[in-house]
Formats: structure tokens, sequence, C-alpha cells
């Protein structure tokens, strides 16, 4: 069984960081992973994204056209990557940032204030946490406890920012249970 | 040792360092300056030196005159940054120094882009410098298999006093996988008295070492030339390598494929066997030398009535599949270059157009 996130963002939203964390989270829980970052211009302030490929096999392909599930933290990511969502996907929406939908009805849409939770935790740049955290809550994608471990690994060498993530996280969660 | 999470150029820079290579120059290029950053703080733990070359010419030559003195060396670059280093590329050969370069391409010719490509497989197999000369040229398809390859190159590079190419590609240096680094660290060979001008004590004898590439008297040049011909022939009989995906079944057609392409190759392979179509791939683990005989072998199976080399390039890859496969089924190309990268959808669909035309 192979999953796919995908992590969508503008530069600087953290992007590449949560998709690592999960990648992080999925090795610690035995499957197979693979973190592919874009690396080209566009993360020069431009859209971010990150795909993470989780499988119980050896991972083939690196280039997924359709993936699993997508975390959309702004407008253009929503738009560029919701259509090519596999049915039965988890989207996430960074619903402080986006005011649309995906406009799909076979997918799993979730829309949480990401930033907004962020900002209550303390910081807005906490926001890729919340989001991640709330992603996997609903996709169960890899145990909720595991993850936490690895964005508290993470921040292991900026011990003073845990607390903060781990804020961001139980509130991401929370939303995911709620929404 | 637990697995951990690295990005491929990481993990190349800590494999180099765990082959018992202390000595690493290079000039920053995209996508492989993470080689740079990571050894920049790794190599002064180890009492390693990264030295930052003014440019990949000078690189390429404190490469040469580090493993001329006997030392274990290697650099990293991407594309452009490889053309530069072709010069002494062709001398460290010709002065049959061991070495080892690592090219994570990217999209050209020229400038390019910053993207994934293969586009440097003539360059790496065929030449680059001048001279009839060759470099033994590993490619990785998985950061794991690129920590291992880039441990393997060094006692390759000194058995056979020539450098070595890891030739990975974009994806190859920027993705995190899981990795695993041997336990035991290799330790470099201390004894290159042989041939080596590393500074031993040659009082009361008459030995000398003498490490050059020139050779004015055309008798002397042909016999050296004999001499490296003969070297590369050794490595083909000797150490080629490649994966056989697959090909126990009855196969109709032959992907020959490798690195990040491979992978790809590998996900339409397992789809299309879904659905009931039976595609066999050889992986070439060396291009050169290059799995000549498994791939003659491969495509003399009943069934298979087609070879497509599918590349990130023009079709660099189809002669060598070509004199492989000596006439006995058509030989196709497919691949895409510049930084797009063919997806498994797109090798199914080619793959089944090509069985029907």
């Amino acid at each position: 069984m192979q999953s796919e996130v995908m992590f969508a963002g503008f530069g600087g939203q953290g992007i590449l960081l949560s998709a690592k964390m999960l990648a992080h989270a999925a090795m610690e829980t035995g499957h197979e992973v693979v973190w592919i970052p874009s690396y080209g211009p566009e993360m020069r302030g431009g859209t971010a994204y990150c795909m993470v490929i989780m499988s119980d096999r050896p991972i083939g392909s690196p280039i997924v056209k359709n993936p699993q599930h997508l975390v959309a933290m702004n407008r253009p990511s929503l738009e560029k990557f919701a259509p090519v969502v596999k049915p039965g996907g988890v989207v996430l929406i960074n619903s402080t940032l986006i005011p649309v939908r995906a406009g799909r009805d076979d997918v799993d849409e979730l829309a949480i204030p990401v930033n907004d939770l962020a900002l209550a935790a303390g910081s807005v740049r906490s926001a890729n946490v919340v989001a991640l955290a709330a992603f996997v809550a609903r996709s169960g994608v890899v145990p909720i406890e595991a993850l936490r471990e690895a964005v508290e690994m993470e921040f292991a060498r900026k011990a003073n920012l845990i607390p903060l993530n781990l804020d961001a996280f139980n509130r991401g969660v929370k939303a995911a249970e709620a929404g | 040792m637990a697995k951990v999470l690295m990005k491929g150029n990481e993990a190349i820079g800590e494999a180099a360092i765990r082959a018992g290579c202390l000595n690493y120059f290079a000039y920053p290029i995209t996508p492989q300056s993470e080689v740079a950053e990571y050894l920049a703080k790794r190599m002064p733990e180890v009492d390693g030196v990264f030295l930052q070359g003014e440019s990949e010419v000078a690189v390429g030559y404190m490469i040469f005159g580090a493993a001329a003195c006997g030392a274990r060396v290697f650099t990293t670059s991407s594309s452009p940054g490889i053309s530069l280093m072709s010069e002494a590329l062709s001398y460290i050969t010709c002065a049959q120094c061991p070495a080892v370069f690592v090219n994570i391409m990217r999209g050209g010719p020229g400038l390019g882009g910053i993207l994934p490509s293969q586009g440097d497989y003539f360059q790496a197999t065929k030449g680059g410098g001048h001279g009839d000369y060759r470099l033994f040229v590993m490619a990785p398809d998985s950061v794991q298999e690129a920590v291992e390859m880039v441990m393997e190159a060094f006692p390759l590079a000194e058995k056979y006093r020539n450098p070595v190419m890891i030739l990975g590609d974009g994806l190859t240096g920027q993705m995190m996988e899981p990795v695993e680094f041997p336990d035991n660290l290799q330790k470099a060979p201390t004894n290159k008295d042989d041939w080596a001008t590393n500074g031993m004590d040659t009082r009361g004898s008459d030995k000398r070492n003498l490490v050059k590439s020139l050779f004015l008297d055309p008798t002397a040049l042909n016999a050296h030339n004999l001499l490296l011909k003969e070297k590369y022939a050794r490595m083909q009989r000797e150490d080629v390598r490649y994966e056989a995906y697959n090909t126990d079944g009855d196969y109709q057609a032959l992907i020959v494929s490798y690195g990040t392409m491979s992978r790809v190759c590998r996900t339409a392979i397992d789809n299309l066997k879904a659905d009931g179509v039976e595609v066999a791939m050889i992986r070439p683990q060396t291009l050169f030398p290059f799995p000549i005989d498994a791939i003659r072998q491969a495509v003399g199976r009943e069934h298979c009535r087609l070879a497509i080399s599918i590349e990130m390039s023009m079709g660099q890859m189809v002669e060598d599949v070509e004199r492989s496969v000596q006439g006995r089924c058509p030989v196709e190309w497919y691949g895409k270059c510049g930084g797009e990268v063919p997806t498994p959808e797109e090798i199914m669909d080619v793959v089944r157009e090509r069985l029907a035309g």
C-alpha cells in the first residue's frame, strides 16, 4: 500500500519542514519513504511544494501525477493541486488564507484556519505544524503519536520552540477532530 | 546502524567520509551545493579538508594534485561544472591517478536549467575531455545506492588507478530517503609507494615515482594508450554491474533505463504487469562498463521483440543499447529532458503504443 502527500504553499511557510517531519515519522514507523522537494526557481518566494511518498514496499517512481492527499497552505496551491488528488484523499485547506474550496465532492475536504490557530499558539510560524497535525489526525497516514515524536525530534536542538510547536500540534489535532 | 533520513547530497558527503576520504575540493553549483554545505561542517570534525576552489577548473587540478600524492580525494559538481573539470579528468586518467567525481546532473546544454536530467551520458561514458580515455561510471537509483556506490568508488578507483564518476541527477541529490551506513569505516590504503609521489624516503635507492601525462615519444604514447585500453577492457570483464527487473516472465519488451528514470520505469512495469502486459528491465548500475552481455541475453528471450532505451536525455544511451542488442530486435528510444521527468503513466502508454505499432 502506497500513499502520497503533497504539501504546497508559499516559500517560507515551512512546507519542506512539515513534509520532512511526516517523512521522519513514516520512517520511524517502518515505512519506506521518499521526500521530494521542489527546488526550482519557484522556491524563491513563489509556490513551494514537497511530496512525501510512504509505502510498505520499496518505492519506485518519485514522480507522482496524482497524489493521494493534499495539504494546501495558500490559494494558488489549492487551485493547482486539488484537481489532481486521487478520489477519497484528504484535502486540507488553510481557510485563513484560502476563501475557496476544492470544488470536488469525491475527496475528504478539511478546512482549518491554520494561521489563526498558529497565532493562538503563539506564532504564525507554527502554521505548518498545525496543518501537519490536523492532516495526520484526519488521514491516519501515520500514528499521531509517532508524528508528535517526530516534531519533538525536529526541534530537539531548539528546545525552547518545543512547547510552542506542541501547542500548535494539539490545536491542529483538535481542529481536525471538530472538523 | 539505524536508518537515518537524509538528503542524497548530504548522504554522498557522509559516505565519502566513511569511505576514508578526508579530502574534498569543490565549487558550489545547484543542484548539488548541499554536499559542500554538509562537508564544510563535517570535514573539520574528522580532521579532513574541505577547500572551495576558485573555479571548477582549479578544483579539477586540486583533485589531480591530491590524487598524485596518493590521497583519497573526491569532488562533486553538476553538469556545467563537470565540463570545466573535463580537461583535468583527461590528465588524471592519463596519469593513472585514482579519484572520485560525482556529477549530480542538471538540464543542458549550456547553462541549461537546475532540474534533474541525464544529459551528460555521453560526457561521462565517452569522454568530455580529449584523448582516448574512459571513466568508470556508476549510476545510483536511490540515496542508499548512492551511499554504497560512493563507498565502492574509492576502492575501484584505486584498483584501476582511474577516476570513477558517480552519475546522479537533481532528484538523487535533492530527495530524502532513509539510509543505512555500514558500521565499519573504510581506511584509505596507506601504501601507494609503487606509484604515488607521496614523499616517501628513497635515500639510498634509485626509485623515483613520476606522475605525468606528457609522452612526447609517439611509440611511448601509443604503448601508454594500449595499457589504458587493456585497463578499460578489464573493467568490462570484471566489474560490470546491473539489476535485472521482472526478467523471469514471458516479457514482450525490454526497457533499458538507469538512475531516477529507472525507478519511474519500475513503477510502470509493475502497473503494466497488473494489466497483463509483461515488460522487463535491465538497469545498468555501471554505465561504463556497460552491461552488454546482460542486455543481449535479455532480448534473446523467446517473446521479447523490442528494446526501449528510456532516458532523461535525447537518446544518448541508444547506441550502447544497440551495440548490446546486436540486431536481435529493434531498439527504440523514449525520453524527455530539461527537467521534465516522464511519469509512469507516460511510460506505460509508450510501451503499449510501441508494442501495438
